[in-house]
């Protein structure tokens, strides 16, 4: 039974390829039709959905030490000593996953089908979606470490083939590519960690690596013969695949990039789940982590660092999609400060209210973008409250839930990870600090792009040219622009709102955005006690921290998002004060525009150097060496040709001659060789 | 052992040595041609004093009377009966190298065929039984028309397939669409 | 004077086969060298001839009998040849047969 929640998408995957191939791509663009591929993509998540919820139901009616379920399918191989099964697991933490991922994944499916609705090849999009699911489904149910990086190269592949999705675009190629090979990058260190624990620990079933672990008495110099050093080691390598993946410092550069592909996409896999994977892998090697307090203060460290630094780049950008995308950088490095400390539970709370509400935000803004026919930068909107009711409303609770006001979800997760910040034994006020400014500046530019996309008047024509081309804005560098192509049979000029397969999976992720912080309640918290068999919790207290400390905490938080909302209300309501505030404070406003010129250091350190000495390898050595080597072998047959060709003198004589010396040769061997 | 009769044998390989002497180094080719008739007919007195009666009659039938006559006619048809001063000399060092190359390997050949022990007689055909069969050429037509029956029939194969050739290769080709 | 020697018969022939091979090298007229060739078939007979005699076994002069048939028939063709050829070049030398020359 477990081995069908991967199973669904893959089934479907097959089918829509097929669909694909043999029924939509030889009739061609004008008869694609999205309900068909889109409704077999979304019925298969969903029934992956039920059976995750199925299956999770039957974990809590177990006691829990018991709360696992394994399913061995095959053995995949086996070398030496290395054995590895196909293998799933089900236990609490990929149980609470599986029934998100999947739950959330069926709503931007239905999404979906309603914005790639005059998409010219959407049985590819859904065969692409299916396959990301099963990948990530892989990733999350896997027993063992190769079957998580089996999911976790798939999602990559996913997360190239979907933000490459409009590949004539050469830009959004290139913003694909761009995600790929970062990705690798990290991979890398993931690959190296694998191997490490393979050798430390002679296994990489999770199973098996926990139990050497766990049973081994803490506080001796090594654990199995494995040092302190060698699990830092470890536990750094898996971090680096994880920055890759989840885009921290410095491996996020393709995560603003990834906007490119579809909007649907970017809610699906970069917000709710890819992204996701590796607090995932952190959280499930907790025991680990926890053994090496130098690996979990650069994981905090790295995760508050790049929370802030997204935070202060979201500031300035201009591009709805940006924004959100820059949001999404700095909320998982909230998610990563949280493992940092200790709070893994934290953690994972924040993930999965993080999906609810940046999967809507997402969504509300692609339904924004799908009603200005394209339209993305938000200095040409506004007021748009009256025209997209709905969408306005749904986005508002995203909108609370992100900047953390209670009672909506993103308050109590967000909460929980300041106060295990500021509280727990490997926290420190700083973090904290670090954390409470950027929850600040979240909430200061949340409401800006809220200010200038909803409220206010409108800062657009309203016929506006239905042209279905991007529209550049004017502060544009490299901007892949999400186009997806609107056919000319749609109504021109006004601005709508969307359908309702678009506005039904909005709502469902409001609802869950309010009401989804109910699971983790500090000090009530049903997650900590579920997860409590996968994620040993302990409640420690640093000495010098009050635990009346927490509510002060609290209030300093909800003070400060009230702060930074009210600000960004009054400001952005007096479009001429923002103006003159861009120019008085210009430096700061265009290092912040620019991202910190990282992409452009990146680029002059790593990239042009590879370019060069790639450029002179090709010329100095493939062209020059080998390509010689490989003429001179046809020059010399030819050489060899000309020369022996001199034989062949067409004279009778000459040939008489030839075969008297050959007789000669012959009579003499016989006569005279032999003796 | 062989009965042959010296003077008869050594008039008759001298007169042979000198007219093939004479066939490759005369300029005219009839009388090449004519020399080579000469060589034809001692080669056939030889074969009789070998005892091979019926061979040595097909040597000048054939030889002497059917494949020189038709090198007769070609001379003749392509008018080559006169001297032809620019046809008959090779270079110098070409016939000083062939001529060299040439007596090297008769020298060779001579003094193995002086060391060489003959063998013994092993066949049944001696001249005796022979004689008591009816004759060289009663034998051999019988040998022929028995053992060698196959060789005799391919042949005559050959001779059609050799008539064809000729007439083949050497008739005249009418002109027919392009020149 | 003695017998004649089974060597000197050989070498008699030989020496038959071996102008023949001169007059096939040496000679620029093709139909001088077709009868050089006839020389040297002739030579070959007469080995054949002799040793029939020595061994006492017939099959040697089967043997002749077959080559002069052969023989026969390469002269009629080649002279069938030389007519083709002096059609084309209007000669009879070897030396202006250059058409495989390369």
């Amino acid at each position: 039974m477990l081995a069908w929640i991967p199973l669904f998408p893959l089934l479907c995957f097959l089918v829509n390829c097929a669909w694909y191939a043999f029924g939509q791509a030889p009739r061609g663009k004008e008869k694609a039709g999205a309900l068909i591929p889109g409704l077999i993509a979304s019925f298969s998540i969903f029934a992956s959905f039920l059976v995750s919820l199925v299956l999770f139901l039957k974990l809590q009616g177990l006691e829990p030490e018991q709360r696992i379920i394994n399913q061995s399918l095959y053995n995949w191989f086996s070398v030496a000593n290395l054995h590895v099964e196909m293998a799933f697991r089900l236990d609490a933490l990929s149980a609470i996953f599986s029934v998100f991922i999947t739950g959330v994944a069926t709503l931007i499916h239905i999404y979906s089908i309603g914005y790639m609705s005059h998409d010219a090849t959407p049985g590819k999009y859904f065969a692409y979606l299916n396959l990301f699911c099963f990948s990530m489904l892989m990733l999350i149910l896997g027993a063992s470490l190769p079957i998580l990086f089996l999911g976790w190269e798939g999602v990559g592949l996913c997360s190239y083939l979907l933000i490459g999705y409009w590949y004539a675009d050469t830009l959004k190629a290139s913003a694909g590519k761009k995600a790929f090979v970062v990705n690798r990058i990290g991979d890398l260190g993931f690959l190296l960690g694998m191997f490490l624990i393979f050798y430390s620990f002679g296994s990489l079933d999770f199973e098996a690596v926990r139990s050497i672990v766990v049973g081994t008495a803490h506080g001796e110099g090594t654990i199995h013969g494995v040092g302190q050093g060698t699990i830092t080691v470890i536990c750094t390598l898996l971090f680096i695949g994880c920055m890759g993946k989840s885009a921290q410092i410095p491996l996020y550069v393709w995560l603003p990039d990834a906007m490119a592909g579809p909007t649907p996409v970017s809610a699906l896999i970069h917000a709710a789940t890819m992204v996701t994977s590796g607090i995932y892998l952190v959280s499930r090697l907790n025991f680990l982590y926890s053994l090496s307090p130098t690996a979990m203060s650069i994981v905090a460290i790295t995760g508050a660092v790049t929370a802030f630094f997204a935070a202060t780049i979201a500031i300035a950008q201009t591009d709805i999609k940006k924004v959100l995308a820059y949001s999404t950088v700095s909320q998982l490095g909230y998610m990563f400060l949280a493992c940092g400390v200790g709070a893994y539970t934290a953690g994972v709370f924040h993930v999965i209210t993080h999906a609810f509400f940046k999967a809507l935000l997402f969504l509300g803004a692609g339904s924004v973008i799908h009603g200005m026919h394209d339209e993305q930068d938000i200095l040409k909107m506004g007021g748009l409250k009256s025209k997209m009711p709905k969408t306005w409303l749904t986005f508002t609770v995203g909108l609370l839930a992100i900047c953390g006001l209670p009672p909506f979800s993103g308050f109590f997760s967000k909460d929980e990870i300041l106060w295990q910040a500021f509280s727990s034994p490997s926290g420190s006020v700083i973090l904290w600090l670090l954390g409470a400014v950027t929850a600040v500046m979240t909430a200061f530019y949340m409401t800006r792009l809220y200010s200038l996309t909803f409220l206010g008047t409108p800062r657009f024509s309203e016929n506006r040219p239905h042209t279905g081309a991007k529209v550049i804005p004017h502060q544009s560098h490299s901007f892949p622009h999400d186009g997806h192509g609107h056919g000319q049979s749609h109504e021109s000029g006004g601005v709508h709102e969307s359908p309702s397969l678009m506005i039904i999976p909005l709502q469902v992720l409001a609802v869950l955005s309010f009401a989804g912080g109910l699971i983790g309640i500090p000090h009530f918290s049903w997650l900590d006690h579920w997860l409590e068999t996968v994620i040993p919790t302990h409640h420690a207290v640093s000495s010098g921290t009050a635990p009346a400390m927490e509510w002060v905490l609290m209030g300093v938080s909800i003070f400060g998002a009230a702060v930074g909302m009210i600000f960004a209300l009054k400001l952005y309501s007096n479009l001429d004060l923002v103006s003159h505030l861009k120019t008085r404070f210009a430096p700061i406003h265009k290092l912040l525009e620019n991202k910190w010129y990282v992409d452009e250091i990146f680029n002059f350190l790593f990239i042009r150097p590879i370019y060069q000495l790639s450029l002179a390898l090709w010329k100095g050595f493939d062209v020059a060496v080998i390509d010689r080597l490989a003429l001179s072998l046809g020059w010399m047959s030819e050489r060899t040709g000309q020369t022996v060709r001199v034989i062949q003198t067409g004279s009778l004589h000459v040939y008489a001659i030839m075969t008297l010396l050959g007789l000669i040769m012959t009579v003499g061997y016989l006569m005279y060789g032999m003796a | 052992m062989i009965a042959l009769n010296p003077y008869f044998f050594y008039f008759f390989a001298g007169l042979a040595i000198a007219c093939a002497l004479f066939v490759v180094l005369k300029k005219n080719p009839v009388a090449s041609a004519f020399s080579l008739v000469v060589v034809f007919f001692s080669f056939a007195a030889i074969y009789a004093m070998l005892e091979a009666h019926l061979i040595a009659a097909l040597q000048i039938l054939v030889y002497a009377g059917a494949i020189m006559v038709l090198f007769i006619f070609v001379i003749m048809l392509l008018n080559q009966d006169g001297p032809s001063l620019d046809l008959n000399r090779s270079p110098l060092y070409a016939r000083i190298l062939g001529g060299a190359a040439c007596l090297g390997i008769f020298a060779s050949f001579l003094f193995a065929f002086k060391n060489a022990t003959l063998i013994t007689a092993t066949g049944l055909f001696t001249p005796e039984r022979i004689e008591a069969a009816g004759g060289n050429t009663q034998v051999i037509s019988e040998l022929m028309f028995s053992e060698y029956i196959l060789p005799f029939e391919l042949t005559s194969v050959l001779l059609l397939a050799a008539i064809v050739a000729s007439v083949a290769v050497a008739k005249r080709k009418r002109m027919e669409s392009e020149p | 004077m003695s017998p004649v020697e089974p060597w000197v018969v050989l070498a008699f022939s030989s020496a038959i086969f071996f102008i023949g091979l001169y007059g096939v090298m040496v000679r620029r007229n093709i139909i001088v060298i077709l009868m050089s060739i006839e020389l040297m078939l002739n030579a070959v007979n007469l080995t054949f001839i002799l040793f029939s005699r020595q061994l006492n076994d017939l099959s040697g002069q089967m043997s002749v009998f077959f080559i002069i048939t052969v023989a026969a028939a390469e002269s009629a063709v080649g002279l069938g040849l030389v007519i083709a050829m002096f059609r084309t070049l209007r000669s009879v030398d070897t030396d202006e047969i250059q058409l495989l020359k390369g």
